[in-house]
């Protein structure tokens, strides 16, 4: 699905990731792993094409990156959801809204009971209203899981997607990803919440990845 | 009885407009609203000034030419006689409906504001004078001043075309200067507009940012704003056109229209003021999708 050669990528004057090449395979599951500042969050814009790699080849969906077209790189992103870190939301659009974005930019109808029922199990029921300004840490994060997931990607990448859940909600967060899993979808959550990590390998056959002084490093048994 | 499943239309669907997914603009689009107000009212009348001036160009060049005058400056005993042949002429004369001496008081008269109710007009040579009536179409000046100028010399044809040509030439430039004011009114709006929205645009750069993050297509986030914009300088552009129709409608009418027409809109010609919201939508359409196209293109 994803798929980059020996792709680099660094803000002047440091180098995040150097010659890295790594394919994410059809209804694979990853993790991403690696100390704060490591390179994680860049790592996933460059995978939905908010970042061009300064060196080598990202291709999605068998094409190249930098060959897509304006259009195409939207319609790209809309196979790909994202659970961003600060789950960038439109503060003047309630959080039903929101959730909602995707389809409406698409063009696609939004059915209410689906909707709802999507709320409800992020456990936002009763929320729809709420601007994101009204809402919690955790409130936040499961209604960008929900607006990441809304338009069925092929894809969703998710950083650090528990920061700010409590465990009970973490697990039924990885349970709902290793369902869409299950169902086809390719998985990559960047964490660095190793008890997360544990719990996820008994459940699903996931690879954990680690970035490490600019290199992506299939982590082995030393958690 | 339960009644049969009743679950036959489509189901519910939730559908916030395209156009909230940009926040709701304050200054800028509050302005553009007053600004499309104002070119509306500025462009309602110069449109009823163009019609005026078109009115003004048709009459001089029309009805007026249907009157001539015959001017006869003779010695005093010569006067009658040339007099007589002039309007034996003018009866054989094709384009001419009727014809008639203006008596020597009548002149007299026609005198007395120039040069007061005391000029000794028995001591004066005032020439006499033959008002004539003619089918402009049928009419040939030329031709007549050269059987006039054969029969009584002391006859001079006065078509009015002199004084009436630089008239009509005024009416028709007024008429071309309302025109290019027309043009310049339709472009500042579409300034104006385009500012306002790359005003937006630049202000709500986080706001596309997410947009585009989600899959949003240029003309997807194009459309919100152009509909924002489009909207308020229509609406705008009604109410301008509203006060200024008023306004119009509400100029004293000109009872006499031979030499003035009145500043104002007649018959039909109130269609062209009531387009000129259509006109301002069109134009602030065309405007903001360029602006807004060519913007989100440009830049990242
Ligand atoms: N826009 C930027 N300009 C310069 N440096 C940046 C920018 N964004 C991130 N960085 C730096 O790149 C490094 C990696 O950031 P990031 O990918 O967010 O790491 P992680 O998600 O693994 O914590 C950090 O040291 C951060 O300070
Ligand atoms: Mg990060």
């Amino acid at each position: 699905m994803i798929e980059l050669h020996d792709a680099s990528y660094g803000y002047p004057g440091r180098t995040l990731l150097a010659g890295v090449s790594l394919t994410l395979s059809r209804a694979s599951f990853h993790f991403l792993t690696g100390p704060s500042g490591a390179g994680k969050t860049t790592f996933l814009k460059l995978c939905y094409g908010e970042l061009r790699p300064n060196a080598g080849r990202l291709s999605a969906f068998g094409a190249d990156l930098a060959q897509l077209s304006r259009d195409d790189l939207a319609g790209m992103r809309r196979r790909i959801g994202v659970v961003h870190q600060d789950c960038e939301f439109l503060d003047h659009l309630t959080l039903a809204e929101n959730v909602a974005l995707p389809l409406i930019v698409a063009g696609r109808p939004i059915v209410e009971s689906d909707l709802a029922d999507l709320l409800a199990w992020v456990g936002l029921r009763g929320r729809e209203g709420a601007l994101p300004s009204e809402l919690s840490g955790g409130e936040r994060q499961r209604g960008a899981l929900a607006r990441a997931i809304i338009g069925a990607p092929d894809v969703i990448l998710a950083d650090e997607p528990t920061g700010n859940l409590d465990w009970e909600m973490s697990m039924r967060l990885l349970s709902l990803l290793v369902e869409l899993n299950r169902m086809g979808k390719t998985v990559l959550i960047a964490t660095h919440d190793l008890n997360l990590i544990r719990t996820a390998k008994t459940q699903v056959a996931a690879r954990v990845l680690r970035i490490k002084d600019g290199q992506v490093q299939t982590a082995g048994a030393d958690l | 009885m339960k009644p049969i499943s009743t679950r036959s239309a489509a189901p519910a669907t939730f559908a916030p407009g395209i156009d909230r997914i940009v926040p709701a603009a304050g200054a800028s689009a509050t302005l553009t609203l007053l600004a499309a107000a104002a070119m509306a009212f500025l462009a309602v009348f110069t449109l009823a000034l163009a019609f005026s001036a078109n009115r003004l160009a048709d009459s001089w060049s029309g009805d007026l030419a249907a009157t001539a005058t015959v001017r006869i400056s003779a010695a005093p005993d010569q006067a009658d006689l040339q007099t007589r042949r002039v309007l034996e002429v003018l009866t054989t004369t094709p384009g001419v409906v009727s014809s008639r001496e203006i008596p020597a008081e009548e002149t007299r008269a026609l005198l007395a504001p120039w040069f007061g109710p005391d000029l000794p007009v028995e001591t004066l040579p005032i020439p006499r004078l033959v008002a004539i009536t003619t089918e402009p179409q049928a009419f040939d000046a030329e031709g007549l001043r050269l059987r006039l100028s054969a029969e009584a010399p002391g006859a001079v044809l006065d078509d009015h075309s002199r004084w009436r040509a630089p008239l009509a030439d005024t009416a028709v430039a007024l008429r071309r200067i309302a025109v290019f004011s027309l043009a310049l009114i339709g472009g500042a709006t579409a300034a104006m507009v385009t500012l306002a929205v790359q005003a937006s645009l630049a202000a709500n750069g986080q706001v596309i940012r997410v947009l585009r993050l989600i899959g949003a297509r240029d003309v997807t986030i194009a459309r919100a704003f152009v509909r924002r914009y489009t909207l308020r300088a229509t609406l705008g552009a009604l109410a301008g056109t509203t006060v200024a129709a008023a306004a119009v409608a509400a100029l004293p009418v000109v009872a006499d229209g031979e030499f003035l027409t009145h500043l104002g809109f007649s018959g039909r010609e109130w269609l062209w003021a009531l387009s000129v919201p259509a006109i301002a939508a069109i134009t602030a359409l065309v405007a903001t999708r360029a602006a807004a196209l060519r913007r989100l293109r440009d830049e990242a």
